[in-house]
C-alpha cells in the first residue's frame, strides 16, 4: 500500500479565476449591467466633473497664455488720507522709459461723461456704461481686436468718433457699423466707426466707449491725466518693472499708485471655479455608495440563487477559500465594469462639452484611476459579506437544500 | 474470502460510524456503521428515505464529518485533516455523481468535465485533454462543443459521471444517478457503470430503487440509520478474484 500522502489544496490560476469569477455576469447579462450602472453614473459623474473643470481651467489658462501674462496695469489708488489721486500726466512717459517695457497704452476715464442711443433717452438710463480716452495701441497692448469697423487712427482721435467695447455696442443696441451711425456723447453726436471684440485682460474697455485722447480733450473737457496704464514689459521682466512702476510712475507719491498683473488675477479665477465641483462630486459619491448597495445586495441573492453551484464546487474540490475569491473577485469584477463604463462616459461627455467650448480636452489621472479604483474598492467592500456567506455554506446544506 | 481481502487494497474504510444531529430531541441519522470497500468494487447501497443513506454519503464523500468512528479514503484519516486539506481529498480523490447533474448550462461539455480539475490545480489545456478522454469513456466524444441543454437527460448524467471520472479518483460516489431519468435511461447508466466497473474503477452508488441495487456485484442495505444487510452476489465474486483491476471475463456477468 502506498504512504498515505495528500496534496495540498491549489491556488486557482488568474484565468480559472476570472472565467469562474465572470459566470455571474455572463448568465446574467441583464441583472449584472443592471448592477453595475448604480456604480458607472456614480463613477461617470465623478470623472466628468473633475474632468470638465479641468478642461475649463486648461482653456482658461490656454487663453490667458495667448493673451500674454507681461501684462502690467498701474491705476491711481487712494492717498494715505483716502482721498482719490491721480497720476501725472508724465506718467506713461516715465513709464516708457523703463528699460524692459516693450509697449505702454493708456486709458483716461471721463467719469462725468454718459453715453446715449439717442439724446431722447432719459438721462438716468446711462446703462452702466463709461466713456474713456484711449491711447491708439490699446489693442494690441490687451491682445484684442476690432470685430467690425476700424478703431481710432491718428486722424480721427481729434474728431468726434467713438469705438464701442463689446458689451457696450451690445447695451446700445448696435449690431453692426452703418455710415452715419452715431451715439449721443457728452451732449453731442459722436460717429460710431468700431466695435471691439472683448478684451479678457481689461473687462472695463468691454462696457466703455472709447474716444481719442484730443476728441475728449476738446469736445469733453478731458484734463488729460490716464486712470489706467497698461504696460507690457519683457516676459522675463515682469517682476522687476512690477516692482519699479509705481515709484516711475509717480515719483511723488508712489504709494499712491497701484500696480497690478491682470493675468494674475484671471489664473486666481480659473482656480476658483473647482469649488463649485465639490457639490457634483459629493453627488457622485453618493451614487457611488447606492451603486455599492446595489452590487452587495445582487451578490448575496446571486450567492443564494447558486447553492448548487457552491455545493458543486466544494464537492469537486474547492476549499472555502476557492469560494470566497470566487464571489469576491464577482463582486470586484460587476463594480469594475460598471467603474469602466462610468469612465467612459466621463470621459465622453468631457470630450462632448470641452470641444463645444473650445477647450482643450483633460481629464486628470486623479479622475480615471480614481474611478477605477474606487470601483474596486467598492466592489471588494460590497462583495465581502456574501464572499463570507458563501464560504461558509456547508457543502451538503448547499447541495441537498435545493 | 480471507485471500480477496488480503489481495484487494481498501479504498474506503468505515468503522464504527455515528452520526447524531444536534436538534431536539437528537437525530440519530447513522449508528455504528462499519464497511469496507475494495479497489475495484462497484457497489450500492439501498434503503428506504429516512434510513440514513444520503447522511452516510455525505461522510463517505468527506463532505460531513461522523460524530464517532472513524473513516479512512485510501488509508488517510479523514477526521485527521483540516477542511482545506478534505477539500484537497476530494479535489483529487473522489468523484461526486449527483441525482440533478448540477452542469453548468452556459460551457460546453468539454469545459464541464474539465471542470472535475479545476481545483485539483490543472492547465485549462491539460483539463481539457483529460476531459476529452472522459467523455469517450462515456461516448459523448463526439459532443464535447455541445451544451447540456442541447442533451437529454441520460446524456447530461453521462457527463456528470464523466466530470466524476475526469480526475480518475479513488472511488466514485454517485446519488440516486437513475433518479430523474425514465427507466430506459436508467438502464444505459448502470449498463455504463457495469462498463466503469469491468475497467476497474471503485463505485459506490446510492439508491432507495431495490431493483437498481439487484444489479450490483455487492449491495449494502440500510434501515434506520443501521446496515441490515450487506451481500456479494457469488457470480460477482468470481470476477473480483479473477481480476481485481480489470474484467477478464465479461461472459460471465449476469
Amino acid at each position: 500500500m502506498t504512504a498515505p500522502e495528500i496534496a495540498l489544496p491549489r491556488r486557482l490560476r488568474l484565468s480559472d479565476l476570472g472565467r469562474i469569477a465572470s459566470v455571474g455576469l455572463r448568465t446574467r447579462k441583464l441583472r449584472a449591467a443592471l448592477s453595475a450602472l448604480g456604480i458607472a453614473i456614480g463613477v461617470a459623474a465623478i470623472v466628468a466633473v473633475l474632468g470638465l473643470s479641468s478642461s475649463s481651467s486648461a482653456g482658461l489658462l490656454a487663453e490667458i497664455d495667448k493673451l500674454g501674462t507681461n501684462l502690467l496695469t498701474v491705476t491711481p489708488g487712494q492717498s494715505l488720507l483716502g482721498q482719490a489721486v491721480q497720476l501725472p500726466i508724465a506718467a506713461p512717459g516715465m513709464i516708457a522709459r523703463i528699460g524692459p517695457v516693450t509697449q505702454v497704452e493708456e486709458t483716461g476715464s471721463l467719469t462725468k461723461v454718459n453715453v446715449y442711443r439717442s439724446p431722447l433717452i432719459p438721462a438716468d438710463e446711462t446703462n452702466a456704461l463709461a466713456v474713456q480716452a484711449a491711447s491708439l495701441g490699446l489693442l494690441s497692448a490687451l491682445r484684442t481686436s476690432v470685430a467690425q469697423g476700424r478703431y481710432l487712427s491718428a486722424a480721427a482721435a481729434g474728431e468726434p468718433v467713438a469705438v464701442l467695447g463689446a458689451a457696450a455696442a451690445q447695451r446700445l443696441g448696435i449690431d453692426g457699423i452703418f455710415s452715419g451711425e452715431r451715439i449721443w456723447l457728452g451732449n453731442q453726436w459722436f460717429y460710431v466707426v468700431g466695435i471691439l471684440n472683448p478684451a479678457p485682460l481689461a473687462p472695463i474697455i468691454d462696457n466703455s466707449v472709447l474716444v481719442g485722447f484730443p476728441a475728449a480733450e476738446r469736445y469733453l473737457g478731458f484734463g488729460g491725466h490716464a486712470t489706467t496704464v497698461y504696460v507690457r514689459t519683457q516676459t522675463d521682466q515682469v517682476d522687476a518693472v512690477h516692482g519699479v512702476l509705481a515709484a516711475t510712475a509717480s515719483p511723488e507719491d508712489p504709494g499712491g499708485v497701484d500696480v497690478s498683473q491682470p493675468s494674475a488675477a484671471l489664473v486666481a479665477q480659473a482656480d476658483a471655479q473647482d469649488a463649485f465641483n465639490n457639490l457634483f462630486l459629493g453627488l457622485g459619491a453618493v451614487a457611488l455608495l447606492v451603486g455599492a448597495v446595489g452590487v452587495a445586495n445582487i451578490m448575496i441573492i446571486s450567492v443564494l440563487e447558486r447553492r448548487s453551484e457552491i455545493g458543486l464546487r466544494r464537492a469537486l474540490g474547492a476549499t472555502r477559500g476557492h469560494i470566497r475569491i470566487q464571489f469576491l473577485a464577482e463582486a470586484i469584477l460587476l463594480a469594475l465594469l460598471g467603474g469602466a463604463v462610468g469612465v467612459g462616459l466621463g470621459v465622453l461627455s468631457t470630450a462632448v462639452y470641452a470641444s463645444a467650448k473650445g477647450w482643450a480636452i483633460a481629464v486628470p489621472t486623479v479622475a480615471w484611476a480614481g474611478g477605477l479604483g474606487s470601483a474596486i474598492l467598492i466592489g471588494a467592500v460590497a462583495g465581502l459579506l456574501p464572499a463570507l456567506r458563501a464560504a461558509r455554506m456547508s457543502p451538503t446544506e448547499a447541495l441537498w437544500s435545493v | 474470502m480471507t485471500t480477496l481481502q488480503i489481495s484487494t487494497q481498501p479504498v474506503l474504510e468505515v468503522d464504527a460510524v455515528t452520526k447524531t444531529y444536534p436538534s431536539q430531541p437528537p437525530i440519530q441519522a447513522l449508528n455504528g456503521i462499519s464497511f469496507t470497500i475494495t479497489k475495484g468494487e462497484l457497489v450500492a447501497i439501498v434503503g428506504p428515505s429516512g434510513s440514513g443513506k444520503t447522511t452516510l454519503l455525505h461522510i463517505m464523500g468527506t463532505l460531513d464529518l461522523p460524530s464517532t468512528g472513524t473513516v479512512r479514503l485510501t488509508g488517510l484519516d479523514v477526521a485527521a485533516l483540516a477542511d482545506r486539506d478534505l477539500a484537497a481529498l476530494r479535489a483529487t480523490r473522489i468523484g461526486f455523481v449527483f441525482q440533478q447533474f448540477f452542469l453548468a448550462e452556459h460551457q460546453s461539455l468539454l469545459d464541464n468535465v474539465g471542470d472535475g480539475l479545476l481545483y485539483a490545480g490543472f492547465s485549462q489545456a491539460k483539463r481539457r485533454e483529460q476531459a476529452r478522454e472522459a467523455l469517450r469513456l462515456v461516448g459523448l466524444a463526439s459532443r464535447a462543443t455541445a451544451r447540456p441543454t442541447q442533451l437529454s437527460g441520460g446524456q447530461r448524467q453521462r457527463v456528470a459521471i464523466a466530470r466524476a471520472l475526469v480526475g480518475q479518483p479513488a472511488i466514485v460516489l454517485a446519488d440516486e444517478p437513475t433518479g430523474n431519468l425514465d427507466s430506459t435511461t436508467g438502464q444505459s447508466i448502470l449498463a455504463l457503470f457495469d462498463e466503469l466497473h469491468d475497467r476497474g474503477v471503485t463505485i459506490v452508488i446510492i439508491t432507495h430503487d431495490q431493483h437498481v441495487a439487484e444489479r450490483m456485484p455487492r449491495q449494502i442495505a440500510m434501515l434506520d440509520g443501521h446496515i441490515v444487510a450487506d451481500t456479494i452476489r457469488a457470480s460477482s465474486l468470481r470476477d473480483q478474484v479473477s481480476s481485481p483491476g480489470q474484467a477478464l471475463l465479461p461472459g460471465t456477468r449476469p
